[in-house]
């Protein structure tokens, strides 16, 4: 499979168009076709899996102590065109990182699939939301699976379509068709920095988008650091668009206006993790570029401060939110700030793994969540108003988004302790403690407004929906994913944990031995005085927490909003999101499309036009001088001057002209005898 | 005999016909001394044909005698119907070519 | 070369013109019929295409096939000369391409005052004047040809046009002619400065460019190189030459606009690869900075004039100067991947900027009006016609996949490294600009989809029973939507033919440099 493996994206790809085409006539109205097609893409992913991890590890790099045998990459490719002389290939790619997110995105994408057909069972619009959840998948499985950088910028874009198309799935509202509109211009403004990365890498390497030659001449020093600095610049800003980082990362909120499975793909498997994808794909360009855990490094790189800033702002407006599904929203924006920080500070291994249990647990608790509003709260999101103890009433609801919580909060011994404590680790051991500090108040801050999260929607008296209609549980199409991902949120995190090391060797990549060859970094163990402390920061936030919303305790900060200023001010600026959206929407779109648009215009309708329509008018008026004044006046004149002359003359003429026969036969004779005389004096003899 | 005899002969007979063309108000008259005027034409040929030895001046003459009744036929007829429609042949009253 | 190969090429070019003769000798009650024979003209020209298509020699598309070089006007030694090369066959098939389609789409919809058959006869001699300009391979050839569209569209936009006929007409065509006039100027001066190696003057574009404008002072290039400039940028248009675009799209009629979007502008673009760099490349060279800023500024302007619109054809007229902006760019580089790429453009340009105007046209059509206020939802009235504007504004938004990325992306690629002797800085900024752009466009783009087709339908429309999709529309619209897709995902099919002649076009140019900033060079390259 790891041969064929251009095959996983290709057959949802493939069942987009037959959705499109005959899902209305099918008795499932498509989506068994959606299934059938991801279901195949993540069993042959689960194939690639086994190959990937039963290939020899005949790669050794390394020497001495530092020797590391890794599994070599599986590449194919095929040229695409040819331009210039230049082949542009395309092909698969199929290394440990492709092969984890193969599978993390057919198995939430499948289940995500699942779930669909309950949540989504009498949307007017099914067909077309099966096919754009086929094209979502295939977008991304595309990317993760692709060699060459171009083939993964057209993964990328049709991932940000899709997410268009299902952001605005209920288009009739104005609110859902700006929050897709925002989604994709936001992610497109930084797709400016991934068209010039692209564009300044291709011509750094050689002419080729391939991607292990990028990694390899980046670390292997053939191209100037400072290109590299400005190629990683560059796609950083496609990065922090996509991933939704600081300061780009207000679309993602806004983009819970979709269907909540929807958000659920968007936040675990697709999307927005596909930033993080092309960070630790493209490792070695970002690393060198930004010298990340280089001798001599300062204590920050730009990717990292990127991260650290995204976690601490993201976690603070999750506070404030009564949305569920924005609190899960800011949760995830957090979450990609931890895994950008952590490529940031060299900790490869713990952002992948991040990623890849993150993907179960907030796919967990999105699901959740649509199930709390599906039958819970009537379709509503809010906590405040329609939610509380529903605890009883979903029994599974509950205990799946409370195991989820508690992975995401980073307890022992979830998945999330387990790949937060990686990163941590790391970033201490690498030298960034003050990201390590970050990263704690961060795990301290989630572990926090996820029990508040949860108190609000199951503890506490019913309110609103969920006391006035009747909350029951979920079908079985929507508890079972639910269970599955729960499950896998306990268990996923000891692929890499309780000492064991399996996925950081199924991933590790030539790559990334090659930049800790270079900085002589080993890959840091477990280490109990680590965990103890996270665990301890994760578990007072939880019990904070639960002091102040249960038991009402720490009596000082309740309702300090309400009185004093200095905190009602600040909890506003987190309520109004630090502005950055009044800034981006009223001022920045808003002043391009309003009076620079509108002044553009008046240019174009006054100043250039004027000049054609002036350059008419002025002809108009310079031929009025010409036909008043010359024409008519001078060159008529002459004419009619002749013509005037003519008719003077004739006027004198006409006396002698009488009509009177005689008096012409007079003149004749009269004529006739002159020139007789004449001849008879001049020419005579 | 001698030509200018002949020649006076016709001098005078042309002299006749120009005082009748511009003298003479009648259109029938003028028409009249139009024939005197090419008569003394007929004359000079003829007299100066005969002096000279050859026949030419005589062919000249039946020529210049069919034109001017071909001529006085076309004049006829311009007068007459100017009588009809005037009842008069008084040229002076004849202006229409005026300018 | 057999017979009728030495025809064919011909054929393409005057089959249309032989049609419209035809055409006028059909009383004007059998529409029907007229309608026959102008469709039939088309299809058979089209066939002539397809023929010159299949045996093309893909091997060899650097040189001119299908060649005829035969005397015409001896007096001034201009000669009839014409031949298809690897830049004029795409836009020579997408000429025919999309006259063909005019004609079906416009089948039961002809514009007021209706008459068809005066209508049909100008599109025939429109097409005859395309395919033309195309082939020429003669100056004064390709002026005549050049010329010979001015006239039929003009009347179009003025006899079938909007409200504003008469000003948006007279505007074309004054301004226009202005370019040409400047243009025939450039021509003569070609012809009496450069000099053959056997000492002979001449207007053959392929004798003139083998000579890269010897024996011209470099000033007197600059000169000649700007006559032809102002002629092909007003056709293109370039900022600040565009105004009469948006007038024209706006007043002109539905298969007017489209032609005018799909092959009329490209003429000008055409003429800039043809004739102005090959044959003057060093002006070129010393030209190309101010080009690429008046693309650049052309790409940020035109959108912003979008974002102004209230008009639905307006806002797609600005856009045209945006998405020509890009094939300007890529022009200005002179590079192989910049002048690829703007030849992709203009044949991705014309499909999904053309399907934009067919479905402005189509909307205009029923709800009688463009205004983006009025519209909405029409997803919900009309919901496959709306899919189809999503899915173009997408296409035109440069989205991968889809034809209008290649047009966009290879452009921005070359300009950061663009030929020898440019200044780098100024492109690499051009580059970044121009990527700016790229989000603009998406913002007037999807703004324009959500207005028109996402939302609920207006209270003035709620009741009024809208037609969605109907048989002309399908059989016009179907192949274009194929082709974007095509081109988007093989874009080799385009590549392939253009590649040899623009190589051959940027050969003066000393290929761009292979390494911009190391020694290293075509690092792991198999």
């Amino acid at each position: 499979m790891l041969d064929h493996a251009w095959l996983i994206p290709a057959i949802p790809a493939v069942m987009f168009w037959l959705i499109l085409g005959f899902g209305k006539r099918l008795p499932g109205k498509g989506h068994e076709l959606g299934i059938a097609g991801v279901g195949a893409s993540f069993v042959l992913s689960c194939v690639a899996a086994v190959q990937w991890i039963g290939r020899s590890t005949d790669v050794t790099i390394g020497e001495g102590a530092h020797v590391e045998h890794v599994r070599k990459a599986v590449e194919h490719s095929t040229t695409w065109f040819d331009i210039g002389n230049v082949h542009i290939r395309v092909g698969t790619y199929i290394d440990g990182l492709s092969v984890a997110l193969l599978v993390v995105v057919g198995l939430i994408s499948l289940l995500v699939h699942v779930y669909s057909t309950a949540y989504m069972h009498d949307d007017r619009r099914y067909t077309h939301y099966f096919a754009a959840l086929s094209l979502f998948t295939a977008g991304m499985l595309t990317l993760v699976s692709a060699s060459s950088a171009l083939q993964m910028l057209f993964g990328w874009e049709a991932m940000g379509v899709c997410s268009f198309m299902l952001i605005g799935h209920w288009w009739e509202e104005k609110e859902n068709s700006n929050a897709a509109l925002k989604a994709f211009l936001t992610t497109r403004t930084g797709d400016v920095g991934f068209l010039i990365g692209l564009s300044i890498l291709f011509f750094a390497n050689g002419q080729t988008f391939d991607v292990r030659v990028w990694n390899a001449n980046a670390l292997g020093g053939h191209v100037s650091h400072l290109v590299l600095l400005m190629g990683a610049i560059a796609l950083m800003g496609a990065v922090v668009g996509k991933s939704a980082q600081f300061p780009l990362h207000t679309w993602l909120p806004d983009a819970m206006a979709g269907p909540t499975p929807v958000s659920a793909l968007i936040h675990a498997a697709t999307m927005v993790v596909a930033g993080v994808f092309l960070f630790s794909r493209l490792y070695g360009v970002f690393f060198t570029g930004f010298s990340i855990a280089a001798p001599g490094h300062g204590t920050f790189t730009v990717p990292a401060v990127i991260g650290g800033i995204t976690i601490i702002i993201a976690a603070l407006l999750a506070f404030v939110q009564d949305d569920i599904k924005k609190v899960l929203a800011y949760s995830t924006v957090s979450q990609l700030g931890y895994m950008v920080m952590a490529l940031g500070v060299g900790a490869w291994t713990g952002a992948i793994f991040h990623l890849f249990t993150h993907a179960f647990f907030k796919a967990c608790l999105f699901l959740g969540a649509g199930s709390v509003s599906h039958s819970g709260s009537h379709h509503s999101f809010d906590m405040k108003r329609d939610m509380g103890g529903l605890r009883k009433h979903m029994p599974i609801t509950f205990a799946t988004f409370g195991i989820a919580s508690l992975a995401l909060a980073g307890i022992f011994p979830l998945a999330g302790f387990w790949s937060k404590d990686d990163i941590l680790v790391t970033a201490g051991h690498n030298g960034y403690e003050l990201f390590m500090v970050v990263g704690l108040i961060g795990a301290f801050m989630t572990a926090a407004y996820m029990t508040r999260c949860v108190w609000l929607t199951f503890y506490g008296e019913p309110r609103g929906a969920a006391a006035e209609h009747h909350p029951h549980e979920s079908p079985a199409a929507i508890t079972a994913p639910l269970v599955i991902l729960a499950f896998l949120s306990i268990t996923a995190g000891w692929l890499n944990g309780f000492g064991f090391h399996y996925f950081g060797h199924w991933t590790t990549n030539e790559t990334l031995v090659h930049a800790l060859e270079r900085v002589n970094l080993v890959e840091p163990r477990f280490s109990f005085p680590a965990a103890i402390i996270s665990l301890a920061v994760a578990g007072s936030g939880i019990l904070l927490a639960w002091l102040y919303f249960e038991k009402r305790a720490l009596g000082p900060l309740q309702d300090l909003a309400a009185r004093n200023a200095l905190a009602a001010r600040l909890k506003l600026v987190l309520v109004r999101k630090y502005y950055l959206d009044d800034l981006y929407e009223k001022v920045i779109v808003a002043g391009i499309a309003g009076p620079i648009a509108r002044g553009a215009y008046w240019f174009n309708q006054t100043v250039i036009d004027g000049v054609v329509n002036g350059a008419g008018v002025g002809a108009k008026a310079a031929g009025h001088i010409v036909y008043d004044i010359i024409d008519q006046k001078v060159v008529d004149g002459a004419i009619n001057g002749a013509g005037f002359t003519a008719e003077e003359g004739g006027t004198l003429l006409r006396i002698i002209q009488t009509g009177r026969v005689q008096q012409y036969a007079a003149a004749l004779f009269g004529a006739a005898a002159l020139f007789g005389l004449a001849l008879v004096f001049f020419v005579g003899t | 005999m001698y030509l200018v005899e002949y020649l006076l002969l016709a001098a005078a007979l042309f002299s006749i016909g120009v005082y009748g063309v511009l003298a003479r108000k009648n259109g029938v008259l003028v028409l009249m001394s139009i024939e005197l005027m090419l008569n003394a034409v007929n004359i000079n040929l003829i007299a100066f044909g005969a002096f000279r030895g050859n026949a030419i001046g005589q062919v000249f003459a039946l020529f210049v005698i069919a034109v001017a009744a071909a001529e006085v036929g076309v004049g006829m007829a311009i007068v007459l119907l100017i009588f009809r429609n005037r009842a008069s042949v008084n040229l002076d009253e004849v202006d229409l070519m005026r300018g | 070369m057999n017979a009728f190969d030495h025809w064919a090429l011909s054929g393409a070019v005057f089959i249309p013109i032989l049609g419209a003769v035809l055409l006028a000798f059909v009383p004007k009650r059998l529409e029907v019929e007229i309608k026959a024979v102008a469709l039939l003209t088309t299809v058979v020209t089209a066939g002539v295409g397809v023929y010159l298509l299949a045996h093309f020699d893909y091997d060899k598309t650097h040189q001119l096939q299908y060649a005829v070089d035969r005397s015409w006007i001896d007096v001034i030694s201009s000669r009839y000369h014409i031949g298809l090369d690897g830049i004029s066959l795409p836009m020579l098939a997408l000429s025919m391409f999309i006259s063909v389609l005019c004609i079906v789409y416009s089948w039961d919809h002809f514009p007021e005052p209706h008459n068809p058959k005066a209508f049909l006869i100008l599109l025939l001699v429109l097409e005859t004047g395309m395919n033309g300009t195309f082939v020429a391979q003669d100056l004064i050839l390709f002026f005549v040809f050049f010329e010979l569209v001015l006239l039929p569209m003009y009347f179009m936009i003025g006899v079938w046009g909007g409200p504003n006929r008469q000003y948006a007409s007279i505007k074309f065509f004054l301004v226009t002619l202005f370019g040409s006039a400047l243009m025939i100027l450039s021509f003569l001066a070609l012809y009496f400065k450069v000099t053959l190696p056997d000492g002979s003057h001449t207007f053959d574009i392929v004798k003139l460019a083998s000579v890269h404008g010897a024996g011209i002072a470099h000033g007197a290039q600059l000169l000649i190189f700007g006559g032809l400039f102002i002629g092909f940028a007003i056709k293109v248009p370039m900022f600040p030459f565009h105004t009469w675009l948006p007038d024209a799209h706006t007043e002109a009629p539905t298969v007017g606009s489209v032609i005018l979007a799909a092959i009329l502008l490209k003429l000008g673009t055409y003429g800039f690869i043809r004739i102005a760099i090959p044959i003057l490349p060093e002006a070129a060279k010393s030209w190309a900075p101010w080009i690429g800023v008046l693309a650049v500024i052309g790409i940020i302007y035109g959108a912003l004039g979008c974002l102004a619109q209230r008009d639905m054809k307006r806002l797609i007229a600005f856009s045209s100067i945006a998405h020509m902006g890009f094939v300007m760019l890529g022009i200005s580089t002179l590079t192989t991947y910049g002048i690829n790429a703007a030849i992709f453009g203009m044949v991705a340009h014309g499909l999904i900027t053309g399907m934009l105007f067919f479905l402005a046209g189509s909307i205009q059509e029923r709800f009688h009006t463009r205004e983006l206020d009025r519209l909405g939802g029409l997803l919900l009235q009309a919901p496959r016609m709306g899919w189809i504007l999503g899915f173009c504004a997408m296409a035109s938004l440069g989205l991968p996949g889809l034809a209008g990325f290649w047009g966009e992306f290879p452009a921005i690629l070359s300009t950061y490294s663009p030929a020898v002797g440019l200044n780098l800085a100024l492109f690499r900024t051009f580059m970044v600009i121009a990527s700016i752009g790229t989000v603009l466009a998406a913002g007037y783009l999807l703004w324009m989809l959500q207005r028109v087709a996402f939302g609920t339908v207006k209270a003035e429309f709620e009741h009024e029973h809208i037609h969605d999709m109907h048989g002309p529309e399908y059989l016009a619209w179907t192949p274009i939507l194929v082709l974007i897709v095509l081109l988007g995902v093989v874009p080799g099919i385009v590549f392939r033919v253009t590649d040899k002649p623009v190589q051959k076009v940027t050969v003066a140019h000393v290929e761009q440099r292979r390494s911009v900033v190391t020694g290293q060079t075509a690092v792991g390259q198999p």
